[in-house]
C-alpha cells in the first residue's frame, strides 16, 4: 500500500477551515492514548487537561495570561514566514525586549512619573526590534542564514539575563537572589478586571495587534509586499518590491511584537527580572502562527488553545499526577498534525493498495 | 601532560558535533534540509541513557541512541517526503516534540548516576607517547566518528549511490526522469542523518556528561546545522570545523576555571557567537555559497504521473 499526492487546483478552502480543527481533535485523541499508556484513565486526564481550565473566572484570566505573548509574538511571527523569512529567534527578541523595557524600573527606579509605564512598553518594543535586526542585517547584507542566527541569539540574550540579574542588576535588598528590585507600582502594567483576576493589559494589546496586523495583510499594498515575495521572490522583484527591505521589514515588525510581549510579561506577571520570564513563549509561538495557518485572527484563537495547553500541564499535574511536561509534548504533536493536515489543502490523498491496481487507472485515464 | 588532557577534552567535545554534522550533511547533499537535528540528537541522548540503565551496558546504550535517533527522524520523513509538508516547519517540529518527548521520557533517570563508556586501547598505537594516549585510547564512538568522516566522504564521492544522491540533492526533477529514485533515497538519506544524530546524543549522555539532564543538547544540535554551511557540504571539513568549535567551548571552559576576570556568561556564550561569526564569513559571498549549496535543498519534491 502507498500514499499517492494529486494536487489540487488552486487548493481547498474546505480544509483551509478544518485542518486546524481536525489537527487539534488528533492531537486530544493521541493525547488521550499518551494517558493511556502512562496508567491514566484517559477521559479524566483530558478532562482535567482540557476542560478543568476552563471553568473557573481566575483560571480564564491564567488563559488570558498565557495568551496575550503567545499572539503577541505568535503574529509578529505570522508576517516573517508569511515572507519567508525564518524567524526562530522570538524567545531571545523577548528576552532582550523585557531587559530594555526594564532599564527605567530598576536602574532609575528613583523617578516616579507616570510616563514610566508607557516609555517602558515602548522600550521593550524597540529592544526586540533591535535585537531582531541583528538578525535582519546578517541576512540581508551578509547573506547568513536567519534560521540559525536567530536561534544562537536566543542563547546569548538568556546568557546575558542571567548575567544582569546575578551580576550589575541584583536587587541590593535582595537576600541574594538572582532577581532585580521589584518594580515601582507605576511601572506593572495593571489588571483588565481587577476584581476577578489578574489578567492584564497584555492580552487587550494582543488582540488590537492582531487585528491591526490582519487588517494591513489583507488591505493594505505592504501586505500584498509581504504575501508576494513569501511566495515567489522573483516576480516580486519585477513587481517592483525589494527583497531585502522585506527582511528588515518583517524582521523589525516581528522583533517590536515579541519584545513588547517580553516587558508586558515581566511588567505585568512577574514585577521584577529574573533569570527565567519565560517558559518558551517565543518557541510555543511558532505553534501558535501555524495552527492559526499564519492569519492574525486564526492566531488569537490558536494562542488560546496553546496558551490551554501550558494551564493543562499544570492542572494535570495537580490533579492526576502526570508531568506538567506533557504539555510540550501536546505541544509538538499539535505542530505534527497541523503541518500533515496542512497537506489536505493542497493534495488529494490516496491510498494505493498495489502497483497492478495503479497500472489499471492509468491506462483507463 | 596538561596539553595532552585539553586534547582530550576537545575531542569529546567535538565528536558529537562531527556525527551529527556529517548524518545532516548527507542528508541535505540529497536535498532535505531537516531542522530537527537537536531533536533527534537530544532522543538518542535519552535512550541510549535509558538503554544503559536498565541493560548496564552502555553498548546497548549506543544501539538504542542511533535507534531513537534513526526511528524519530522517520517521523519527519513521512511529513516532508511523503505529505510533503513545509521542511522548515517539520524540522522544527521535531525538535520542539523532541525537547518534550525526551523530558517527559527522562524524567525518571533525573539524578541517576551514569555508566560511562570506557575507552578501548588499540594494540601497539597505543603506547606511541602522546599520539597514543590522545587518539587510540579512546572511546568507540571517536573511532566511530573518524570512520564515518572517511567512509562519507567515499560515499558520496567515489562511490555510484553516493554520484545519485547528489543528483537528487541537485536537481531532483532530472534524477527523477533518470529512473532514480527520489523518494526512497531521501528517505533513507534522512534516516543516515538521524541514526548520527542519535549517535551524537549517546555520546553526550554516556561520555561526555553521563548523566541523564533535561536539554543536555543545549544547542549543539543546532551548532550541527551550522557546520555543514561551515564545511560547504565536504566531509573532511566537517571534521576540521568540529574540533574548532570543540575547541572555542573547551577553551572557555578552562578559561572559566581559571577565571580570567570576565562574568562566565559571556565565556559561555562564546561558541554560540563563534557559530555567527563564522557563517558571516562563510556566507557573505553569495556567488561561492549558491556553487555550494545543493540547488533542491529544503524544496520538496511530488512526482508526476
Amino acid at each position: 500500500m502507498r500514499i499517492e499526492l494529486e494536487k489540487r487546483p488552486g487548493g481547498s478552502r474546505l480544509f483551509s477551515f478544518l485542518s486546524p480543527l481536525l489537527a487539534t481533535l488528533l492531537t486530544v485523541v493521541f493525547g488521550g492514548i499518551m494517558f493511556w499508556l502512562l496508567g491514566k484513565d484517559p477521559v479524566d486526564a483530558l478532562y482535567s487537561f482540557f476542560i478543568e481550565p476552563l471553568l473557573e473566572v481566575w483560571s480564564l484570566h491564567e488563559l488570558a495570561i498565557k495568551a496575550g505573548p503567545l499572539i503577541l509574538i505568535g503574529v509578529g511571527l505570522s508576517v516573517c514566514y508569511r515572507s519567508n523569512n525564518w524567524n526562530i529567534g522570538a524567545e531571545g527578541q523577548f528576552i532582550v525586549g523585557a531587559i530594555a523595557g526594564s532599564i527605567l524600573p530598576v536602574v532609575f527606579f528613583e523617578w516616579h512619573s507616570p510616563l514610566v509605564l508607557p516609555l517602558m512598553l515602548v522600550m521593550g518594543a524597540i529592544g526586540g526590534a533591535l535585537y531582531a535586526g541583528v538578525v535582519a542585517l546578517l541576512k540581508a547584507h551578509f547573506n547568513t542564514n536567519e534560521i540559525l542566527t536567530s536561534l544562537m541569539l536566543v542563547y546569548m540574550a538568556q546568557l546575558f539575563l542571567d548575567w544582569l540579574v546575578r551580576g550589575p542588576w541584583r536587587n541590593p535588598q535582595g537576600m541574594n537572589f538572582p532577581e532585580t528590585r521589584t518594580f515601582a507600582p507605576e511601572a506593572v502594567l495593571p489588571p483588565i478586571m481587577e476584581a476577578s483576576g489578574r489578567a492584564h493589559w497584555s492580552f487587550v494589546f494582543a488582540i488590537v495587534a492582531a487585528f491591526l496586523v490582519w487588517f494591513m495583510m489583507r488591505f493594505t499594498l505592504k501586505g500584498f509586499e509581504v504575501t508576494v515575495l513569501g511566495q515567489s521572490a522573483r516576480a516580486g522583484r519585477f513587481a517592483g518590491f525589494s527583497s531585502r527591505r522585506m527582511i528588515w521589514f518583517s524582521m523589525l515588525l516581528s522583533g517590536a511584537l515579541a519584545g513588547f510581549a517580553g516587558i508586558a510579561e515581566v511588567s505585568g506577571s512577574i514585577g521584577h527580572l529574573q533569570p527565567t520570564i519565560s517558559p518558551g513563549y517565543g518557541f510555543t509561538a511558532i505553534i501558535v502562527a501555524f495552527l492559526g495557518r499564519l492569519n492574525p485572527l486564526g492566531i488569537i484563537a490558536s494562542g488560546l488553545v496553546l496558551a490551554l495547553t501550558y494551564l493543562g500541564g499544570e492542572a494535570a499535574q495537580l490533579s492526576i499526577g502526570v508531568s506538567d511536561k506533557v504539555t510540550r509534548v501536546f505541544q509538538g504533536l499539535l505542530l505534527f498534525f497541523v503541518l500533515s493536515c496542512d497537506t489536505l489543502i493542497h493534495y488529494r490523498i490516496r491510498l494505493v493498495l498495489d502497483r497492478a491496481r495503479n497500472l489499471i487507472d492509468g491506462g483507463a485515464k | 601532560m596538561i596539553l595532552e588532557a585539553i586534547l582530550l577534552t576537545v575531542i569529546t567535545a567535538a565528536t558529537p558535533l562531527v556525527i551529527a554534522a556529517l548524518g545532516e550533511l548527507v542528508t541535505e547533499r540529497a536535498g532535505v534540509l531537516n531542522l530537527g537535528v537537536e531533536g533527534m540528537m537530544i532522543m538518542g541522548a535519552v535512550g541510549a541513557f535509558a538503554a544503559t540503565q536498565l541493560t548496564g551496558s552502555p553498548y546497548v546504550g549506543v544501539v538504542a541512541g542511533i535507534l531513537c535517533g534513526g526511528l524519530f527522524s522517520l517521523l519527519f520523513g513521512f511529513l516532508t517526503l511523503t505529505l510533503v509538508a513545509n521542511q522548515v516547519a517539520t524540522g522544527l517540529a521535531l525538535t520542539l516534540l523532541g525537547l518534550g518527548a525526551s523530558g517527559m521520557l527522562g524524567e525518571g533517570f533525573v539524578g541517576a548516576p551514569g555508566i560511562k563508556l570506557q575507552p578501548i586501547a588499540l594494540p601497539f598505537l597505543s603506547d606511541i607517547p602522546f599520539l597514543g594516549p590522545v587518539l587510540f585510547r579512546q572511546d568507540i564512538i571517536f573511532y566511530m566518528s573518524l570512520a564515518l568522516v572517511v567512509g562519507v566522504n567515499w560515499f558520496l564521492f567515489r562511490s555510484r549511490t553516493g554520484l545519485k544522491v547528489r543528483a537528487i540533492g541537485d536537481n531532483h526533477g532530472s534524477a527523477h526522469a533518470l529512473g532514480i529514485h527520489v523518494i526512497r533515497t531521501r528517505y533513507l538519506a534522512v534516516l543516515f542523518g538521524g541514526a548520527c544524530a542519535g549517535l551524537a546524543g549517546a555520546q553526550l549522555s554516556l561520555i561526555y556528561t553521563p548523566q541523564w539532564v533535561e536539554n543536555m543538547t543545549a544547542g549543539r544540535g543546532w551548532i550541527a546545522l551550522a557546520l555543514v554551511v561551515f564545511a560547504s557540504w565536504r566531509p573532511w571539513r566537517v571534521l576540521a570545523g568540529g574540533y574548532l568549535f570543540g575547541a572555542v567551548s573547551i577553551g572557555q571552559l578552562h578559561a572559566q576555571a581559571m577565571g580570567v576576570g570576565i562574568p562566565s556568561q559571556f565565556l559561555s556564550a562564546l561558541p554560540y557567537a563563534a557559530t555567527i561569526v563564522v557563517l558571516i564569513i562563510i556566507s557573505h559571498n553569495r556567488r561561492t555559497t549558491l556553487i555550494n549549496t545543493p540547488a533542491s535543498l529544503g524544496k520538496a519534491f511530488v512526482p508526476d504521473r
